[in-house]
């Protein structure tokens, strides 16, 4: 495999992994450095390739992984931010309330969910994956995925209802 | 689609037990133009979710990146090679130069002990000549 098939390999699912680095990592410099990190390890081990049955499923998991990581060391480092965190969890939805736009306020939201449930609610309601697809990406049994997915929609149903009928924003 | 198919549909979308065919239903409902009044909160959800998917990665993928961190740990390995080259060359010319007076140093020594020697014959010689003199 050369460098142009592979680059015709990956090109279908490329903006699925930069979207899920940056649903984890929020910002987009660090969303586009995990993109280049995955595509690039994956280059490497392009011999294997052939042996993946698929690609796009095993680029996805590393991108969550990677992810993982990068969030693991950042929070380590960042253990002395603990006063901002703090602050910013009192004020999700005056936050929110800040955004005009819907979207940004429903991007807010997913913001503010548990890791899993934003995984899970990028690869479904974005990306349109089938469950089985999803339960190998985070090895979770289908049950629980089903159960993520539930509690991160209602999650955010909830909090957009309550903005509407305080007839917020 | 009838109102009370969506609101069947809303439901098994919070319980997360939709197919894919069944969400696109969805889809195309709330982002559609008339919605529901009591469903109003799901347009901008899934006005979100079509609209984030457009997002791309506009970079091109670097298949040969070297890290700058390699590339100066490489710098610094060829650099100190240098440094250690020149100094090794430097004690070494040092250490020659040493060797060398040392060896000129012994030739002169031996030439003036020669020079002595022969002196101190001369001195002998003479002093034997006078001795002989006198007698």
């Amino acid at each position: 495999m050369n460098e142009s098939d592979f680059l015709k390999v990956i090109s279908p699912f490329k903006d699925k992994v930069f979207r899920l680095a940056k649903r984890l990592l929020v910002s987009i410099e660090e969303a586009e450095d995990a993109t280049q990190e995955v595509f690039f390890k994956l280059w490497k081990n392009k011999e294997k390739i052939s042996d993946y049955k698929n690609i796009e499923a095993f680029a996805m998991t590393m991108t969550k992984n990677f992810c993982y990581d990068r969030l693991k060391s950042k929070q380590a480092g960042n253990l002395t931010l603990v006063h901002t965190n703090y602050k910013g969890k009192e004020t999700p939805l005056e936050k929110s309330i800040e955004y005009k736009d819907a979207v940004n306020i429903v991007h807010s939201l997913i913001e503010q969910l548990p890791e899993m449930q934003k995984i899970i609610i990028q690869l479904r309601d974005v990306e349109q994956y089938e469950f089985e697809e999803i339960c190998e990406l985070v090895s979770m049994k289908p049950i629980a995925v089903r159960v993520a997915l539930s509690r991160a929609r209602k999650t955010v149903r909830n909090a957009l209802t309550k903005q509407q009928n305080y007839g917020v924003s | 689609m009838g109102l009370a198919n969506i609101e069947k549909l809303v439901i098994k979308y919070k319980n997360g037990t939709t197919s894919l065919e069944e969400e696109s239903i969805l889809r195309n409902y709330f982002t559609g133009e008339s919605v529901a009044a009591h469903l109003q909160e799901y347009v901008p959800m899934f006005t979100y979710f079509t609209f984030i998917k457009k997002e791309s990665f506009n970079k091109n993928v670097q298949l040969k990146i070297e890290k700058p961190r390699n590339k100066n740990r490489k710098f610094l390995t060829v650099a100190a090679s240098i440094v250690l080259l020149l100094t090794s060359v430097f004690f070494i010319k040092k250490e020659n130069d040493r060797y060398q007076a040392k060896k000129q140093f012994a030739q002169v020594t031996k030439g003036l002990k020669l020079l002595s020697i022969q002196l101190k014959k001369g001195e002998i010689a003479i002093a034997n000549v006078y001795s002989n003199q006198n007698n």
